[in-house]
């Protein structure tokens, strides 16, 4: 099956402290991939390496075979919704649409989805004025409005409402089956049992486990995944 | 960059700040004018006003700017772009927006007041030209510092530093070495000290403009070669436009490397 | 019988040297119109010059006096004298007085001559309404417009003169007056005073000369009602005092000049109701002076109103309006509740070391300005307005 991200021998350290010790890791096309790991695991650190945004002291990352380093071009197959929806407060939601636009060169489904999550009425409003759940709405819009064949999602269930996280989960499963490839951080394990095909624990810069929900089930005997991660942290004294 | 910038001016044209700024120009140089009719004189008054304060706020709103816009700056940062286009697409917005105010608050009321049919409108583009580059080159000192701190308090704190430094406390020690070493030949060490200073520059581009060569010129004749004539007025702009490229080319460089 | 006789182009009379020589004393000679180059020409009679539509006597720059007066009561009016030449030897002359008295010299214009009128041991002159436009480059090759030297009882006025060395000139002249006179561009001094004593000047504008007036080694100077403007380079100023005792500096305006007036050595001189505007500084003194009186001046936005170098003073400065005045006035009787002093500390600075000019209106300089008017440690205490008036005051 063809990776659609490639990462070897990754290191990265921040002055003294090592985040990432080497790690290698493939993820394959359409497929949902979860990235896990306490606070300071060096998964931000991994999803940022990239995205370009952190420069890894060694190691190579390939990107639909391309390696990034000191490349910026690639980053039109990436989609990237940050953690924290914080966008300038002078703008309208619409304005930003059409900046992001601008610089990716698609905004192919932008009706579809600002339909899907009722932002018809906030598009024309100034983003300042917004409440955090709008926001992040916006944020996913943002996220989703290419075709960029590879997105990463960052904790995208942050300040949802329900109704909201329903049409999240439909739309990933949609764009899944259209092809495209999901690198996603949360912690909020229900989501990972409904959408994971395949999990990533790291834990101090290295990872501890890479399969399928089902796979780390039975390899720690667990029948939830939430203590299947707990073992993990008790074996390796963190908790 | 030119995107980014587009973007981030209209963003920042619209804050309530801008507003501010621009009705707090438009007040001063207005109520200035009114009150005393004095072209030339308000000029001066309002020179004092913009070597001080166009630097600090622009020292202000760049550092504010950066730290406020960091989550969006990531964002952008994972978009198909150049990095340093980002940071200078950022850099030029807030610059043009914070001069706008500039310009507008101070050219509306001598527009009224009618510059164009006054002999002061040499003197009047200078002031309003080195209010610009003073913006452009606090904002961009501001956005390196802000680049290379990672602390907001550390970032504020350093730039108010840059501020207090080069608005007073350089001065002083201006002073104090022109005293010290006053058995000495200190022309030409005046002049390049003003020359190391971005505020004190400016304030010697107005002053000769406004006719105020003639007491520079007696201090001595290599003081009036220098300022007396074109070649240092040229010289002269020539070093604040280093002052805005210099740090823009640090911010393109620091933001090539640097790990968000 | 006082006749008139005709000189002309069309006349019986072809030059000035034969009617002269054909005139008695009393006889009007009138010259009409057309140049008249005769070379150096002789008044030894008393007679009248009188000059009609423009008589040009021209002196084809050969380096000679053009006219000399040598008599009494000789008059010349309505010519244009020009190209007398310029001689490294001789203080050549469009037109020379000696030792004569009662002359009256009008209505001319003289062009590019070295000295335009010089009077030398002359007496009861008038110099009326005459033009003179020069074209000095440098002090040595060039002369000045009115030249007066040992001279009593002149009458200057009406005059215009520009370009020259000094644009008036006296030495050892007593008992004179020059008024309405307009003095521009010239290299040295606009008027210019040398052991003079017992003279006046008055509604004179001096403009864009090295300085506007020099008054030097004289007593009893009056000066009344003259404008000081655009002096301006750097050693430039309006009025330049050296050493004189007992004038009147009354009513005068300077406005942009470099220094408005500098003193070097003055005793018992009144400064009453001048106003200086926008000058670098407005009175600078530099030598030793004594007993002025600086009273009810305007000293209106000028870079330095005042310094004062000595330590030790006794002039008294009260009552003048300073612009940079911030003080108040409860009591509203117009004048201000706090004194004022004149003196920043930046101007005892920068004459201490003149390179922290380029400090000008720095913020830095305001504060230290502005800490020693608080609490004065370096600029003298007693130079001080006592009763500074809250409201310019009108001349």
């Amino acid at each position: 099956m063809k990776n659609v991200i490639e990462i070897q021998q990754l290191v990265k350290s921040f002055g003294k402290t090592r985040v990432l010790e080497g790690i290698d890791l493939n993820f394959e096309a359409s497929r949902i991939s979860v990235v896990l790991g306490p606070n300071g695991s060096g998964k931000t650190t991994m999803i940022k390496s990239v995205l370009g945004m952190v420069i890894p002291n060694s190691g190579s990352i390939k990107v639909l075979g391309t390696d990034i380093q000191g490349q910026w071009d690639y980053r039109k197959n990436i989609s990237y919704l940050p953690q924290i929806a914080n966008f300038p407060p002078n703008l309208t939601a619409l304005e930003l649409v059409n900046m992001l636009a601008d610089l990716r060169g698609g905004n192919q489904h932008t009706r579809e989805l600002i339909e899907r999550f009722g932002l018809g009425p906030f598009m024309r409003i100034r983003l300042s004025n917004l409440s955090g759940g709008t926001r992040q709405k916006v944020n996913i819009l943002l996220a989703f409005m290419s075709d960029a064949p590879v997105i990463i999602l960052d904790e995208p269930t942050n300040g949802l409402d329900p109704v909201a996280l329903i049409r999240l989960k439909s739309l990933i499963a949609q764009k899944k089956s259209e092809g495209r490839s999901f690198l996603i951080t949360t912690h909020i394990m229900q989501l990972v049992e409904e959408l994971a095909d395949e999990i990533v624990f790291l834990l101090e810069g290295k990872i501890y486990f890479k399969g399928t929900v089902s796979e780390l089930k039975e390899t720690f005997n667990e029948n939830n995944i939430e203590k299947a991660i707990a073992r993990i942290l008790l074996t390796n004294n963190v908790a | 960059m030119y995107k980014i910038l587009k973007y981030a001016f209209y963003d920042l044209i619209r804050s309530k700040w801008s507003y501010v700024y621009f009705a707090f120009y438009l007040l001063i140089s207005g109520s200035l004018l009114f009150l005393t009719g004095d072209i030339s004189k308000v000029i001066i008054s309002l020179m004092n006003i913009v070597l001080v304060l166009v630097p600090l706020i622009a020292s202000i709103f760049g550092v504010m700017y950066y730290y406020n816009s960091r989550e969006f700056t990531e964002l952008l940062l994972a978009q198909p772009i150049r990095r340093s286009n980002i940071f200078l697409g950022q850099y030029f917005g807030l610059s043009v927006s914070l001069s706008s105010s500039l310009f507008l608050g101070i050219g509306i009321p001598f527009l009224f007041f009618g510059i164009f049919r006054s002999a002061e409108i040499w003197n009047f583009f200078i002031l309003i030209l080195t209010g610009v580059l003073l913006t452009f080159i606090f904002s961009a000192l501001a956005f390196l510092v802000a680049l290379q701190n990672e602390n907001k308090l550390k970032g504020f704190g350093f730039m108010l530093f840059i501020w207090l430094f080069l608005a007073i406390i350089y001065d002083g020690l201006f002073l104090l070495s022109l005293i010290v070493f006053k058995d000495y030949p200190l022309e030409s060490l005046s002049i390049s000290m003003s020359m190391f200073n971005p505020i004190d520059l400016s304030r010697v581009l107005i002053l000769l403009k406004l006719d105020i060569s003639a007491l520079m010129g007696y201090t001595g004749a290599v003081f009036r070669k220098f300022f007396g004539n074109d070649n240092g007025l040229i010289l002269s702009s020539l070093v604040l436009l280093m002052w805005v490229i210099i740090p823009v080319a640090f911010i393109a460089r620091v933001s090539k490397r640097k790990d968000f | 019988m006082a006749s008139t006789i005709l000189v002309g182009p069309s006349a019986r009379i072809h030059s000035i040297h034969e009617a002269l020589k054909a005139a008695v004393n009393g006889d009007t000679i009138l010259v009409d119109g057309g140049v008249y180059t005769e070379g150096s020409i002789l008044i030894d009679k008393s007679v009248t010059l009188l000059g009609r539509n423009n008589p040009v006597i021209d002196g084809l720059a050969k380096n000679l006096e053009l006219i000399t007066i040598a008599a009494d009561s000789v008059t010349i009016d309505g010519f244009t004298i020009q190209n007398g030449g310029v001689s490294f030897l001789r203080d050549l002359a469009g037109i020379r007085v000696q030792r004569k008295s009662f002359f009256t010299i009008r209505n001319n214009t003289l062009l590019k001559t070295m000295f335009a009128i010089y009077l030398e041991k002359a007496s009861n002159g008038i110099i009326q309404q005459n033009t003179i436009v020069g074209e000095a480059r440098d002090e040595i090759s060039s002369g000045n417009g009115i030249h007066a030297w040992y001279c009593k009882n002149l009458t200057i006025t009406g005059n215009t003169v520009y370009n020259q060395r000094d644009g008036i000139y006296f030495e050892f002249v007593e008992n004179s007056k020059v008024s309405h006179n307009i003095s521009k561009g010239n290299l040295r001094y606009g008027l210019h005073f040398m052991f003079s004593n017992n003279d006046d000047y008055a509604d004179n504008l001096f403009e864009n000369n090295g300085a506007g007036v020099a008054v030097m080694f004289s007593k009893q100077i009056g000066m009344f009602r003259n404008t000081f403007k655009k002096n301006w380079g750097s050693s430039a100023c309006g009025l330049l005092l050296k050493e004189i005792y007992d004038g009147r500096i009354e009513q005068n305006t300077f406005i942009k000049n470099t220094t408005g007036i500098k003193v070097d050595g003055s005793t018992r001189i009144q400064y009453l109701r001048n106003s200086f505007e926008n000058n670098g500084w407005a009175i600078k003194f530099v030598g030793g002076c004594y007993d002025n009186e600086i009273t009810s001046n305007n000293f209106v936005s000028n870079a330095f109103d005042l310094v004062i170098e000595s330590a030790r003073n006794n002039n008294t400065i009260d009552g003048n309006y300073w612009s940079a005045y911030t003080g108040y006035d409860l009591n509203k009787d117009g004048v201000g509740d706090v004194p004022f002093r004149p003196v920043k500390l930046f101007s005892y600075i920068v004459s201490r070391s003149p390179e922290a000019m380029v400090l000008l209106r720095s913020l830095f300089i305001d504060i230290i300005d502005y800490a020693e008017k608080i609490r004065p440690m370096f600029t003298p205490e007693n130079v001080i307005d006592h009763a500074p008036m809250m409201q310019k005051i009108i001349v």
